[in-house]
């Protein structure tokens, strides 16, 4: 078999993959608005110990991958202008909301009516977007564009180093969680005042 | 009632028993080598979802204003590998709602409840539609979203992934803190 897969094969392996994700969010606990939510407000920490669990291991098997020319990298372009305002308006929608686009589909495929209705804003939004696209790649895209730029590309400072720095950050903010997690499931032990 | 010690639980009848989010994260991470490898595509979802939502601009655009735009232009709704992903994304989660029995009908989430109340229905209805137009918006102003930049980019190390993460949790912490208040541990 010669790989990467494309053609039709490739469009029951897409079936086959988002299946896999869409099952992974549902068994995560991230279908649930309460658990997002929760994250912003750091009283649930499923969210950060799953994107930052995913991150890792991903980033080191990619990396690894793309060392033995078994994978590409696929960069978005750094148009830190619109990259960051893109982040501000998501991270207020997203908290309004309560799903992102992924969690948001596969949330609706669980029961919440409420994420139904913000899917058709996804969808509305989508519209808007469109509609205001030639202004924003005239005004927004272009300003601060760095190009498809890496963080290694960026800093000098070379690929596994970052990965280390990554983990042991990653295993630094798990050991702050759950040394949170233990107190907070103490203090409810206790009788409440 | 507001210094309950788990709003996640509070006041919610369920409490479906879920995977190791560690465990779910690495395979989040090992999923992403197998796509990566398999088929040389990142893991993505806001791509084809505004491909989606040209179809929805059919009946104010018509056909002809919708193929004349030209962000649709650049990604045109096709029965493609992103689609059928978003496909495979609802039927993953309804399946593993089904079979953990954890599929529920919900309009009004605890954590929402709690703070504006059980019959506030139709303001969290609004609030949804508008928080995810955001989303959306957001998400393509950017370039993705938690999957395609969140996971996706920032594992393979790319600055506007990493712009993308910090910028959009920064954002939603302040906003959490306006609607639902200041949190005491």
């Amino acid at each position: 078999m010669q790989f990467p897969i494309s053609g039709p094969a490739a469009l029951w392996l897409a079936v086959l993959f988002g299946f896999v994700f869409g099952a992974l969010l549902q068994r995560g606990g991230v279908v649930d608005y309460n658990k997002i939510v929760s994250q912003f407000r750091f009283r649930d920490f499923t969210v950060l110990k799953i994107m930052l669990t995913a991150i890792v291991v991903g980033g080191i098997g990619v990396f690894t991958l793309h060392g033995f020319e078994a994978a590409q990298y696929h960069i978005k372009p750094a148009n830190l202008l619109a990259v960051g305002l893109g982040g501000l308006v998501f991270g207020v929608g997203m908290v309004l909301y309560g799903y992102c686009p992924g969690t948001g589909i596969a949330a609706c495929a669980t029961g919440s009516v409420h994420g139904l209705i913000g899917f058709l804003g996804m969808l509305a939004g989508g519209v808007i977007y469109a509609l205001t696209f030639g202004w924003t790649e005239q005004h927004l895209q272009k300003v601060a564009a760095l190009g498809k730029v890496r963080l290694p590309d960026l800093t000098g400072v070379p690929d596994w180093i970052w990965f280390v720095a990554l983990a042991v950050l990653a295993l630094a903010v798990f050991s702050w969680i759950e040394r949170i997690e233990r107190a907070r499931a103490l203090a409810a032990s206790v009788p409440r005042r | 009632m507001s210094n309950s010690t788990d709003p996640s639980a509070a006041g919610a009848p369920r409490r479906p028993a879920y995977w190791n989010p560690y465990a779910i994260g690495a395979g989040l991470g090992i999923l992403s080598w197998i796509v990566f490898a398999v088929v040389n595509q990142p893991l993505g979802i806001s791509t084809s979802l505004s491909a989606v939502s040209s179809s929805c601009a059919v009946p104010f655009l018509g056909s002809e204003g919708v193929a004349a735009n030209a962000y649709w232009k650049k990604t045109p709704l096709k029965l493609d590998y992103g689609t059928l992903f978003l496909v495979g994304t609802f039927l993953g989660a309804l399946v593993a709602a089904l079979l953990s029995r954890s599929f529920r009908l919900e309009t009004v989430p605890a954590v929402w409840a709690e703070r504006f109340g059980a019959g506030s229905g139709v303001s969290r209805a609004i609030v949804a539609f508008l928080g995810g137009a955001l989303v959306m918006y957001g998400a393509r102003l950017a370039g993705g979203c938690t999957s395609g930049h969140g996971i996706s980019g920032s594992l393979q190390l790319a600055v506007s992934s990493w712009v993308f993460f910090l910028t959009l949790f920064g954002a939603g912490l302040v906003t959490a803190r306006l609607v639902f208040g200041p949190t005491r541990s």
